[in-house]
């Protein structure tokens, strides 16, 4: 009973697709069984809502009739250094630069890090002006040596997020054995495993939903912060050969996607500019992924719950920052960390989240009414991520 | 019965003082300590609750007067600005008093501002700033 993508999307156009969400699959599954839900079910839409520190914005700035070369100079917006080693207007703004002379950790202080990058990008998006301050060495063809300006986003030719590295497939889960408090981009964590951070949607998530890439790949449409974008190539520190549990998710952090859109699109509801107490800045990222139901191999992927999906404890105090000592203290369900405590070395451990799984939720809703709505056509991927499943079945 | 939430400030030279035996012994005063920061040699800060019959907490504020302690009501409150609130939940296992909660269904997360010790752990967690403290002049 394969389906095809073009099967599924002329479903789309004449609005007849069934279209559910990951969370949602898993009664349908229960009710139906696997091989009468999946001749039903066209799509499954996964979310994910979560702070994503690889990711930053594009910018090209419109000239002036006397030009420019910011390439080889330097720009800031609103005191956040932008990157301008590119063409004569071209800059990117990474989500965790921060201004110089910042209140940063220092004084036995941890930092508040109030603005950086994802505030500039997440300004922007609202609709709101920052102030760029640029200078260059000056050339024949570009001689304005200065320019100092407030611009919004009318005031550029493009604007776009690329992220090198969104939606991890599976995380750790941090805590910490030492005696003191620490600070860290898995949060505060208490000493002796006084708390346990995740962040993952588990169950919603998009990459544990297509746990061998078999429908997400490089071109694949997906929803990003509000706007139609796109897998541009793996992510950055992508690794399909992370072990693996017999359902095929991984047990440690895996696969990943660069992600592409068009900052005009998206919307405030959908990226936050967030500030972590002693670590830094960062954006939180809404992405939503559909996944095709070509087959019932992939509607039991995207049927996993919460129970069959299992992340590592890691200490953040030393093992992940020297790499000494136990590599993992131990495996949990994503059930028991949404249940609010864990247990780790005959310990209870209280649990709290940095993914937002009522907005990873939201996001799985939102995509499924556009699907329906015929606002969203889903895509054949044009090359798979390396590691994917297809690889082995075309060869 | 009255319950209140104070905050004592003491000068230097009566941290040395077993000022909260003194209320329990000499006052009969209920007395929770909700937060303190106190180091010999410096200024001290307890935010206490009080309880008792109105004439015994009365006494008490009265002695803590006679040692120069400052006492104020609590005057900062914490609010839960629930628009720029995710649910994202990295509060709640920071709050002491679980005046921070989530709904594991719905994943809302509440904030119960009697249950407050206004002890700034979400303000140092939350992510979003969706949390913030309010002076009050009460």
């Amino acid at each position: 009973m394969a389906k095809t993508i073009e099967e599924i999307n002329a479903k789309i156009r004449s609005g007849k697709v069934v279209v559910f969400t990951a969370e949602e699959i898993i009664e349908v599954v229960r009710e139906k069984g696997i091989k009468q839900a999946a001749r039903e079910v066209d799509v499954v839409t996964t979310g994910t809502f979560s702070p994503m520190c690889s990711s930053g914005a594009f910018f090209n700035i419109k000239q002036q009739k006397l030009k420019m070369k910011f390439g080889g100079g330097f720009a800031t917006l609103n005191g956040v250094p932008a990157y301008a080693g590119l063409a004569a207007a071209d800059i990117y703004v990474g989500a965790t630069a921060i201004p110089d002379g910042d209140p940063r950790n220092g004084n036995g202080r941890p930092g508040k890090f109030r603005y950086g990058g994802a505030h500039v990008i997440e300004d922007l998006v609202a609709g709101k002006k920052v102030l760029l301050k640029s200078g260059a060495y000056g050339t024949d063809c570009y001689p304005l040596k200065a320019r100092e300006q407030t611009i919004g986003l009318e005031d550029m030719n493009d604007a776009f997020l690329f992220n090198p590295r969104n939606c991890y497939q599976n995380y750790n889960v941090a805590v910490n054995l030492s005696d003191k408090p620490i600070y860290t981009y898995m949060g505060k964590l208490k000493p002796k495993l006084g708390n346990a951070y995740y962040c993952s949607a588990g169950q919603l998530s998009p990459l544990l939903n297509d746990p061998y890439f078999r429908t997400i790949g490089i071109g694949t449409r997906v929803f990003f912060c509000g706007a139609e974008g796109y897998v541009a190539w793996p992510g950055t520190q992508h690794n399909p050969t992370a072990p693996r549990l017999e359902n095929g998710t991984p047990q440690t952090p895996a696969g990943t996607i660069a992600l592409i859109g068009d900052m005009r699109q998206m919307s405030g509801e959908w990226l936050r500019a967030v500030s972590f107490t002693g670590y830094g800045v960062t954006l939180s990222v809404a992405v939503g992924v559909p996944i095709p139901i070509i087959d019932e191999d992939m509607l039991r992927s995207v049927s996993v719950t919460d129970d069959q999906l299992k992340a590592p404890v890691v200490d953040y105090s030393e093992y992940y920052p020297l790499g000494q000592g136990e590599a993992k203290l131990g495996e949990v369900t994503y059930q028991a960390l949404k249940s609010g405590s864990i247990r780790i070395k005959d310990q209870k451990v209280p649990t709290g989240s940095f993914s937002s799984y009522a907005l990873a939720r939201k996001v799985a809703h939102h995509l499924k009414q556009v699907i329906e709505d015929g606002d969203f056509l889903l895509t054949q991927f044009q090359a798979p991520l390396p590691g994917a499943a297809t690889e082995k079945e075309a060869a | 019965m009255k319950q209140t939430k104070l905050v004592f400030i003491f000068p230097e030279d009566t941290v040395e003082e077993p000022v909260t035996y003194n209320l329990i012994a000499d006052y009969g005063v209920r007395v929770n300590i909700l937060r303190a920061s106190i180091d010999p040699g410096k200024q001290g800060r307890m935010v206490v609750e009080l309880g008792g019959e109105e004439i015994q907490i009365s006494q008490a504020l009265n002695y803590l007067e006679s040692l120069g302690v400052v006492v104020a009501p609590l005057a900062q409150k914490i609010r839960h600005l629930e628009d720029r609130c995710t649910g994202c939940t990295a509060c709640v296992p920071h709050c002491p008093t679980r005046a921070l909660d989530v709904d594991r269904d719905s994943w809302k997360v509440s904030f119960d501002s009697e249950k407050c010790i206004v002890c700034f752990s979400c303000l140092e967690t939350c992510v979003y700033h969706a949390m913030s403290v309010e002076e009050q002049f009460a």
